[in-house]
């Protein structure tokens, strides 16, 4: 193709987007479009997986019966949204065993906050009411994004994402109702939890390059330091009704703007776990990459098996 | 039939389920793949599911027990009447599917008897767990003969596991006082009529998978009187570890 009809195919590609039509796998795309995608995608698909680590650190030791279900539920949702995930980056031409293999060798990133270790029952719900909550924010847009199957999944995904808020939310509020010490549990939580969930939407504005791109593909609607706002803004009145309180001494409602001004994050604490360095990034990496080669006999089997069965139909037919 | 040896009946049976789906639990996140990861997450939350039901019920029953959580966390070790074969650690895969088939295939055996029991709440519970176990057993049975007649791996740790856990089986049918009397009241189920189905069904599947069934006359036996494995204290250990250190807490 020359450089005029490619510029030809990306304009109509562009048009399409703006007209608001979905892309689809066998569709034209720009090779830029379908690198971004493959990034983007699979970095949420391993974040939903790893995700699994820090909250499956306590499906033993959840506090009641049901507790325990939901959880054990909750992490199952996970790897389900891992699952659809990894099925809509492979619509665009690559494998499984690819993407796992960007993730165990460091090359691929997943969100940050599953670095954190989970050291109290409390943890638990302030992951579901934080961090779940900040996903919403931040993926709630990509329901309408330009990629059809990414779309789609995150329909699914957005709604199980609420209600692993709410029960999250929920366990905050009975430990607040609770007695002096599991609101202790609960405010404990919340100070190792704050920081780290507003950095879930990523470096300010001015250090964030890929912002304008992504909003013309609709990867994104606003920046990152809106939605942080947003998630400021929305979680200080939850934290209110829990009477527990944010660890952040600049925390101030600003009445002209009509929201709250808040503290600065530690951005070097924030490069540093985004660079591997963070209290879990050992021990996440170690947990897959251990759990991927442990299972390679069991996966290797199957595969012969089907083989074989696939055979011996063959065997019978003829 | 007398409340409190009602009670020990009902226990009896959940707290298989219990400590079972306590050991698929700690495997949830580190499976061999997503998908069996799922799967297994499943059979956990099924029998959680159970559990809840007869303890609830149990706990009506029970003078010293208010509620299901009372019953599932507050016992000491000897008073947790699981068989010891659903204790047994997650050594490998090999060990999780053989713990899962061996016991799924006399769960099922277990329910299809319970469905007709003369109280009425178990033989409820035993119509919908019946269903569940159906699917864990299917889901194992596929399980041994995939990775029994897989590689020769593959073949060598399933047989690692059946090998291993073979000892646990027989007491599966040993008969506690308790059950004895829930028997006669037309509660219980008499375990040694299910003996005989159980090895034959168990040896099919084995044969299919390509493994051999292990011919040791030795079994080991203790946990139905609450005599467990020294594994035992360390599942407790988690699972009691938030309902002992804050005690008297709603959660
Ligand atoms: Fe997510
Ligand atoms: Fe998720
Ligand atoms: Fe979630």
């Amino acid at each position: 193709m020359s450089d005029k009809e490619i510029k030809n195919l990306e304009a109509i590609f562009e048009a399409r987007i703006d007209r608001d039509e979905k892309i689809e796998p066998k569709d034209w795309m720009p090779e830029k479009y379908r690198q971004t995608h493959i990034r983007q995608i699979s970095q949420h698909a391993h974040s939903e997986i790893v995700g699994m680590l820090p909250e499956g650190n306590w499906i033993t030791r959840a506090p009641s019966l049901r507790r325990k279900a939901a959880l054990l539920a909750k992490v199952q949702d996970e790897a389900g949204h891992g699952l659809y995930l990894y099925s809509a980056a492979e619509t665009l031409g690559i494998s499984r065993n690819e993407l796992y293999e960007q993730l165990h060798s460091g090359k691929a990133k997943y969100s940050s906050i599953f670095n954190y270790p989970t050291i109290s029952w409390a943890d638990i719900g302030a992951i579901g009411w934080l961090v779940d909550g900040a996903a919403i924010i931040n993926q709630v847009a990509l329901c309408t994004t330009s990629f059809g199957p990414y779309a789609r999944a995150m329909v699914r995904i957005c709604k199980e994402e609420s209600f692993h808020q709410r029960q999250g939310y929920e366990i905050m509020l009975t430990l607040c109702k609770g007695t002096a010490e599991q609101k202790a549990m609960a405010q404990d939580a919340l100070n190792r939890w704050w920081w780290p969930s507003l950095m879930m939407f990523g470096p300010r504005d001015e250090e964030s390059p890929h912002t304008a791109q992504s909003m013309k593909w609709k990867l994104k609607r606003k920046t990152n330091d809106e939605l942080r706002q947003q998630f400021v803004d929305q979680t200080i009145p939850q934290a209110d009704i829990l009477g527990i309180t944010v660890p952040d001494p600049n925390l101030k409602w600003n009445e002209a703007k009509g929201q709250y001004d808040f503290g600065e994050i530690d951005w070097d604490e924030f490069w540093q776990v985004v660079k591997g360095h963070g209290p879990c990034n050992k021990e996440r990496m170690e947990a897959r990459v251990g759990a991927w080669e442990e299972g390679t006999w069991v996966r290797d089997a199957a595969m012969v098996y089907a083989e074989k069965q696939a055979n011996k139909k063959v065997a019978q037919a003829s | 039939m007398e409340k409190e040896h009602l009670y020990q009946y009902i226990v009896g049976i959940a707290d298989n389920n219990l400590v079972l789906g306590q050991r698929l639990g700690e495997l949830c996140g580190h499976g061999p793949s997503l998908e069996t990861d799922i799967a297994l997450t499943n059979i956990a939350l099924d029998l959680f599911g159970q559990t809840r039901s007869y303890y609830q019920y149990a706990a009506q029953l029970s003078a010293q027990h208010q509620t299901e959580d009372d019953v599932a966390f507050l016992r000491k070790e000897r008073e947790y009447r699981n068989v010891l074969l659903v204790e047994q650690p997650n050594t490998h895969f090999g060990h999780v599917i053989a713990r899962q088939f061996l016991f799924d295939v006399f769960h099922y055996l277990f329910l299809e008897q319970l469905l007709h029991s003369k109280d009425d709440t178990l033989a409820a519970i035993a119509a919908k767990a019946i269903k569940e176990v159906s699917y864990h057993k299917r889901f194992s049975s596929d399980w041994v003969k995939r990775l029994g007649d897989g590689t020769e791996e593959s073949h060598q740790k399933m047989q690692e596991g059946i090998s291993n856990l073979w000892r646990y089986t027989n007491e599966l049918f040993e008969m506690t006082a308790y059950e004895n009397e829930a028997v006669k009241a037309g509660i219980g189920i008499a375990l040694s009529e299910l003996k005989q189905n159980y090895y034959k069904e168990v040896n099919h599947i084995l044969e299919e998978a390509t493994l051999s069934v292990p011919e040791s006359p030795y079994f080991q036996k203790g946990g139905k009187e609450g005599i467990h494995t020294e594994h035992m204290g360390y599942l407790l250990a988690d699972l009691q570890y938030m309902q002992r250190t804050y005690p008297n807490m709603n959660w």
